[in-house]
């Protein structure tokens, strides 16, 4: 058998590595920024730029598409040159696939602090980022599924299948959710509105976490950790199964993120049994990483990248175990819009994700320089603060979130809220805040430990640029074990077991979305429910400049608690020219989507001024520059063609009288405003805001006959 | 509810059934193939990622591979 030389490229895997380390470090430092402005608003400096709404997207975009991202193109790039025996089809494209992901990660960097945001949760970014991260995502894509059909090895290992999955599935995630209308060149509306656009961006969110921050991962765990342990994962079989099941189940679970919310029924009943189903793929994958290292704890115990490896993948069976537990209904009513969620993600995050990327570069760095570890010790104490770090994090983010749950919902024995201030409930769990913020420094640390020591390592090897490898040609290469079988047939191409694995992750999708695109009885319109005025608009997008949405939710949620504090329970047909959708998440403070007409417009602009001196105490920034930036109104009329381009039914030739009737709206509440005593100018950005914040949630408390009521 | 907005649709008997049964019959197929398959083939399978290359090979002690008293090894 004649063996064909080659080598593989290191030097693709060099600087991913470099990328995750430097966008780890910044990633996590926003982060922390954002645990000390929750009990210390002022930490913002009042700078715009570095305000919470603005650069919260920062966090979760860096950690995610930056730390992981680059995370999981390392370990694709190292791990499938050698599992196909080839390497990577094209240097050009793994480099444009480098730096274009890079250029992205950095126009990311400027343009959320800039506001400049779609407010859709993990998919922030504008349209013409939106383009670029296609183009990048193919050129991988192509270099991918080029280097695995010029493989030299017959089969393709259960880490592929995991690398193809993620390809397909992120490809068809991002385009469906990122279909939008420019208004501007970094301002678009989504073609979605209100429940749809919400069923749309929780199908995204759910299978961003799934696809991006799972399978990839496990791709990797099934490649590492026997690498690491060097032993054959505990059962093949089971990481077939594993595979499998995961792909097909994972998408249908989406709509557990809008649990009582004005999603219907049926959808919401869907995303609840599809995630408990979840746990059983989840745990066959975690109990077949924990078994890999059956008789072999021993080393565990020495070896700390074991022990990382281990912790992830026991964070990871913690985490999918928490998930299915809150998209039961019960559960959900208490978690949903609490730090519980941040809890439940950080675990996923910071011991999921971030151990095993720890692992991975702590096993790999040394093999690229042809070295050793600089410093066993300085890695075993990574381990522990990094893990006493998780540890803070999880214990304060589940007490927190529980305590005000059960705040928000206390009546006392007269029938009355016994919290009506929401202010009180935030008040209550600000230690935890502040020992959260702790947790997170531990974190923190280890990784400058990390970095510190993997520099060291660095220093005192030598990289291989191109390492030697030799297999012969697989044309000319017969394989023994072959009988003729089909899931053998189907692992040996690549391009048949895309298609596999789109097919499945189609099927749910379109059970989903068909019937609440296609039958209006899922969204009983509401007759009183009109477009935004002009200067409404323009205030919903300051609204969205400033993500409000990612400490206010617009969805209160049919409990008596909640009717009780906020007023009506949210209907599907008052969302429907909302485009986007702003439900929100979280719940840092109240929800407002009632907030219409609640307080006097002064109230507002003394409250955006500084909101401690309408809310003694309160720890939302201020938003001083709001009173002081004239509004741009020269983009009112594409906005209303946009708008009307998805539906809105604005009449012919509104447009062109738009910013008449903006003014009109303006001179009415600065003269309100002027009335009550502040110099407020109707050309400012706080006017528009103003009208937005009294229009919400006032429609329907107008005569209204609601049609197409399907009894939800 | 969901009946009557299913119901709605033309054909969609035909929709959710056809979906279940396309899962069921993918999953019955994958688990008997998972339990007939060939055992040498899954061994074989298993292997793949620790077919050593030779830098790897090299750099065995630091990989925590061939270690004797852990400790030292780094």
């Amino acid at each position: 058998m004649e063996l064909e030389k080659f080598s593989y490229d290191n030097e693709i895997v060099r600087k991913f590595a470099f990328a995750t380390t430097l966008w780890g470090l910044v990633g996590m430092l926003v982060g922390i920024l954002l645990a000390i402005q929750l009990f210390a608003p002022a930490f913002n400096f009042n700078i715009p730029f570095l305000t919470f709404g603005r650069i919260r997207p920062l966090h979760t975009n860096a950690v995610i598409f930056a730390f992981v991202g680059n995370a999981i193109f390392m370990g694709v790039y190292y791990s499938l040159q050698r599992l196909c025996k080839a390497r990577m089809f094209s240097d050009l494209l793994s480099n444009i696939h480098f730096w274009g992901w890079q250029l992205i990660i950095v126009s990311a960097a400027i343009t959320l602090p800039l506001g400049i945001t779609t407010s859709k949760e993990y998919a922030e970014l504008e349209w013409p980022i939106d383009i670029a991260i296609a183009l990048v995502w193919v050129a991988f894509g192509i270099n991918m599924f080029a280097t695995i059909i010029k493989r030299r090895e017959k089969h393709m290992y259960v880490a592929i299948w995991f690398y193809i999955a993620t390809w397909i599935t992120v490809t068809v995630l991002h385009i469906v959710n990122s279909i939008e209308i420019p208004a501007s060149f970094l301002k678009s509306y989504p073609i979605y509105a209100g429940v749809q656009d919400a069923l749309v961006q929780w199908w995204y969110g759910h299978n961003a976490v799934a696809f991006f921050l799972t399978t990839p991962f496990l791709g990797l765990m099934y490649y590492f950790l026997p690498k690491a342990a060097n032993r054959p994962i505990y059962s093949y079989k089971l990481s077939i199964v594993h595979f499998w099941t995961l792909v097909f189940i994972y998408i249908w679970a989406g709509p557990h993120h809008l649990l009582y919310s004005a999603l219907p029924d049926w959808a919401q009943s869907l995303g609840t049994v599809f995630s408990i189903m979840l746990i059983a793929p989840s745990w066959g994958g975690m109990i077949n990483g924990l078994l890999t290292l059956r008789g072999a704890w021993d080393r565990v115990r020495e070896n700390p990248i074991l022990k990382f490896m281990v912790v992830a993948v026991t964070a990871y069976g913690m985490a999918t175990l928490e998930g299915p537990t809150l998209s039961l209904k019960n559960v959900n009513a208490i978690a949903h819009f609490t730090d519980w969620i941040i809890a439940h993600v950080h675990v996923g995050a910071l011991g999921w994700n971030g151990f095993l990327t720890f692992g991975i570069l702590y096993w790999l760095i040394p093999i690229l320089w042809n070295t050793r570890l600089y410093s066993k010790k300085l890695a075993n104490f990574h381990f522990w603060i990094g893990f006493l770090g998780i540890v803070f994090y999880a214990l304060s983010m589940w007490f927190s979130g529980v305590t005000q749950s059960l705040m928000w919902k206390q009546f006392t024995t007269l029938g009355v809220l016994q919290y009506p201030n929401f202010l009180e409930t935030v008040l209550q769990i600000v230690p935890m805040y502040i020992i959260r913020m702790i947790g997170g420094s531990l974190y923190y640390v280890g990784v400058l430990v990390m970095v510190y020591n993997l520099v060291k390592t660095v220093k005192q090897g030598s990289f291989v640029k191109e390492e030697q490898a030799e297999a012969p040609a697989l044309a000319k290469f017969k394989d023994p074990l072959r009988k003729g079988s089909y899931h053998r047939w189907l692992e040996g191409k690549p391009l048949t077991m895309l298609l596999a694995a789109l097919v499945l992750i189609l099927i749910g999708t379109f059970v989903e979305f068909v019937p609440t695109f296609l039958v209006k009885s899922n969204i009983p319109t509401i007759s009183s429910v009109k477009p935004y005025s002009p200067l409404e608009l323009q205030g919903r997008d300051i609204y969205i400049r400033e993500a409000c949405n990612s400490c206010h939710s617009q969805l209160v949620r049919p409990f008596r608690s909640e009717t009780e504090r906020y007023g009506e329970y949210s209907k599907a047909g008052e969302y429907v020219y909302d485009h986007p959708f702003l439900w929100g998440s979280k719940r840092t403070g109240p929800d407002l989507h009632r907030v219409g007409g609640k307080y006097p417009n002064l109230w507002h602009y003394l409250h955006m001024e500084n909101p401690s001196s309408m809310s003694p105490g309160s720890l939302m920034p201020s938003y001083p520059w709001l009173l002081t930036n004239d509004l741009d109104i020269s983009s009112t009329e594409s906005k209303i063609n946009v708008m009307r381009s998805v539906g809105v039914p604005y009449p012919d030739g509104y447009e062109k009288i738009a910013n008449d009737e903006l003014d009109k709206q303006a001179e009415k509440i600065a003269l309100d405003l002027q009335n009550g005593g502040v110099a407020a100018e109707p050309n400012k950005e706080i006017i528009a805001l103003i009208a937005y914040l009294q229009r919400l949630g006032t429609d329907i408390k107008a005569n209204s006959v609601i049609t197409g009521q399907a009894g939800n | 509810m969901y009946k009557d907005i299913l119901q709605s649709i033309d054909g969609i008997e035909f929709y959710a059934i056809g979906a279940m049964v396309l899962f069921i019959l993918f999953f019955v197929g994958m688990i008997i193939w998972v339990i007939r398959v060939d055992k040498n083939y899954i061994k074989k399978m298993s292997e793949l990622p620790l077919k050593e290359d030779k830098s790897e090979n090299l750099n065995g002690l630091m990989n925590f591979k061939n270690i004797q008293g852990g400790a030292n090894e780094f």
